[in-house]
């Protein structure tokens, strides 16, 4: 059986920056299972979907969870305590494909960033770009350090970091990278897409979409691609979250 | 251990729990996370003459204790069903339903036809799904086309045929006797009921289609009560669903006057549902000295 559901201890669910709160969970022994790029899927008391939340780390026996409180299943889920068990289907979904031997830029915009951590520690020395809004919500700074990266920061309002968005960062280094990857809100990615069309560079993207089953039965996440010429509905749950760039029809 | 193998129109069913159309796909996902011989069947994914590719997302939102969703018959068609996935799903030991829908009665009637040639267990008709702009809904909210298209279909389908109806209509008896009459062999209630959820910042409806179809524990009460009347109305048997969470809801809607359950969005929070329903079902007809779960069919004692 390819699917797994597990009750995971919450080691601790700690709120590191305004309304992004970060939960670790006990996995047990051994390497866990997860691709970088891959989500969870966490069952929210009283709620009838689950939430997806993308893996940010699966390193030391923990699967680390940092996430937004957007609406009530993730408020719920950020008031879950200590030795409470979390009930997570994970890993799902396809990740980003990392090979050796090439420099990846890892570009994370807001809540975007979290996956980019687990990413980077699977890269070569990784140039990891990460923009927020302002300095209130700049997270993982040194969880990037530790990951071995080389580290830019930016805020659209500059109170942290450089002044600015990824995308201009991504524009002035892209040289120095043979591939990118990246995940935020869809305007930043479109973005970053165009960028890397530009510069011949391949673009991976991870992309978000209101779900329900997270395998791919309900259908419910469509992202439009384009395959062989011919744009068709794919899933984000089960194709993605991550899909190469040029085949996204925006 | 009870007997919890029911007959719906002639087929067995190794219990009365069917996945629900839409919710599952072919079945190859859940697959994934136990035998499918576990459940009594799978209702398929709605399928139409030619592929077709759904609304634009967003597709669901979720609301209290329920979901909206407008997925609008995403589906690689019936030829695509019929070469790829029936095949297989025939090898997992549970009855295949296939669930069609149209534009029109003829292409209808084109789709029972293709699959009176498979191996198809039976047929279920959609005539009742909101989420698509023309047919779905539109042939199942009268007494006059929903007879019209039971009849047309019946004409040219040699497999056990479900008629699956629409709650957004006045009087669902009545309808429900329009398809017995014209010779459907069981019906299966409650499609969704229409709904709609606004973001109060962007007063933009949550999905792109505007409404979707309500599921979820929040329809559970409209369902039994509509199952209890179409159940007074009619002799075919009926498969209840709507909002099936737990194990007493089944029998609730059983004892209301189900044979067959479809078991639908309880499984986007746990795809185990199915299976611990079954377990608890039968839990309870031994705690209830009930030797079958046919025993529990339409028994309500109403005041």
């Amino acid at each position: 059986m390819k699917y797994d559901i597990r009750k995971l201890r919450l080691i601790s669910n700690e709120k590191i920056a305004d309304g992004i709160y970060d939960m670790r969970l006990e996995y047990g022994d051994g390497e866990i299972p997860v691709a970088c790029g891959q989500f969870a899927h966490v069952y929210v008391p009283g709620k009838s979907l689950r939430r997806p939340i993308s893996v940010c780390d699966a390193r030391g026996g923990e699967l680390r969870l940092v996430y937004q409180v957007k609406g009530e299943g993730t408020k719920i889920m950020s008031q879950m305590k200590a030795e409470e068990t979390v009930d997570v289907l994970a890993p799902l979904g396809n990740g980003f494909n990392i090979e050796k031997g090439r420099r990846y830029a890892l570009i994370g915009g807001g809540i975007g960033v979290p996956p980019m951590l687990y990413t980077a520690a699977k890269c070569e020395n990784p140039l990891v770009i990460t923009g927020f809004r302002n300095e209130s919500l700049v997270i993982l700074q040194d969880d990037f350090v530790k990951a071995g990266a080389e580290l830019l920061l930016c805020t659209d309002d500059g109170t942290a970091g450089k002044k600015g968005f990824v995308t201009d960062l991504i524009r002035e280094n892209i040289g120095r990278v043979d591939e990118v990857c990246a995940c935020g809100p869809t305007p930043m990615l479109k973005a970053i897409a165009q960028v890397c069309r530009e510069f011949g560079k391949p673009c991976q993207i991870s992309l978000e979409e209101r779900m329900a089953c997270g395998i791919g039965a309900c259908l419910v996440c469509a992202v439009k691609v384009r395959k062989n010429g011919e744009e068709i509905m794919q899933h984000v749950c089960k194709n993605g979250p991550v899909f190469n760039a040029e085949e996204v029809v925006f | 251990m009870a007997d919890l193998s029911v007959k719906v129109a002639g087929v067995s069913f190794n219990n009365p729990l069917i996945a629900a159309s839409g919710t599952f796909g072919f079945g190859r996902e859940y697959g994934e996370f136990y035998p499918l011989s576990k459940l009594g069947g799978i209702s398929c994914k709605g399928i139409t003459l030619k592929r077709r590719d759904g609304n634009p997302p967003p597709r669901i939102a979720e609301t209290p204790s329920g979901i909206l969703n407008a997925v609008g018959l995403q589906n690689p068609g019936v030829d695509v069903f019929i070469q790829d996935d029936l095949p297989w799903l025939k090898q997992q030991g549970t009855v295949v339903i296939a669930n069609i829908a149209g534009n029109t009665v003829e292409e209808y009637c084109m789709m029972a036809e293709k699959l009176s040639e498979t191996d198809t267990d039976m047929i279920e008709l959609n005539i009742s799904c909101p989420n698509v702009k023309s047919g779905g809904v539109q042939f199942g909210t009268s007494c006059e086309s929903v007879g019209n298209i039971t009849k047309e279909v019946r004409a040219h389908c040699k497999k056990p045929l479900i008629v699956k109806l629409s709650p957004n209509v006045t009087d669902i008896a009545s309808i429900a006797q329009a398809a017995e009459a014209e010779g459907a062999d069981a019906v299966s209630m409650i499609n969704t009921l229409t709904g709609m959820k606004i973001d109060i910042n962007t007063r933009r409806p949550i999905i792109h289609n505007n409404t979707g179809g309500l599921s979820g524990a929040a329809v559970f009460p409209v369902a039994v009560r509509m199952v209890w009347q179409v159940s007074n109305a009619i002799k075919i048997p009926i498969i209840g669903m709507g909002g099936i969470t737990t194990w007493e809801d089944a029998v609730e809607m059983l004892i209301a006057g189900a044979t067959a359950l479809q078991i639908g969005t309880v499984l986007f929070s746990d795809p185990y549902a199915p299976i611990k329903i079954a377990e608890g079902v039968n839990k309870f007809l031994d705690d209830n000295n009930i030797s079958s779960v046919t025993e529990l069919t339409g028994t309500v004692r109403p005041w």
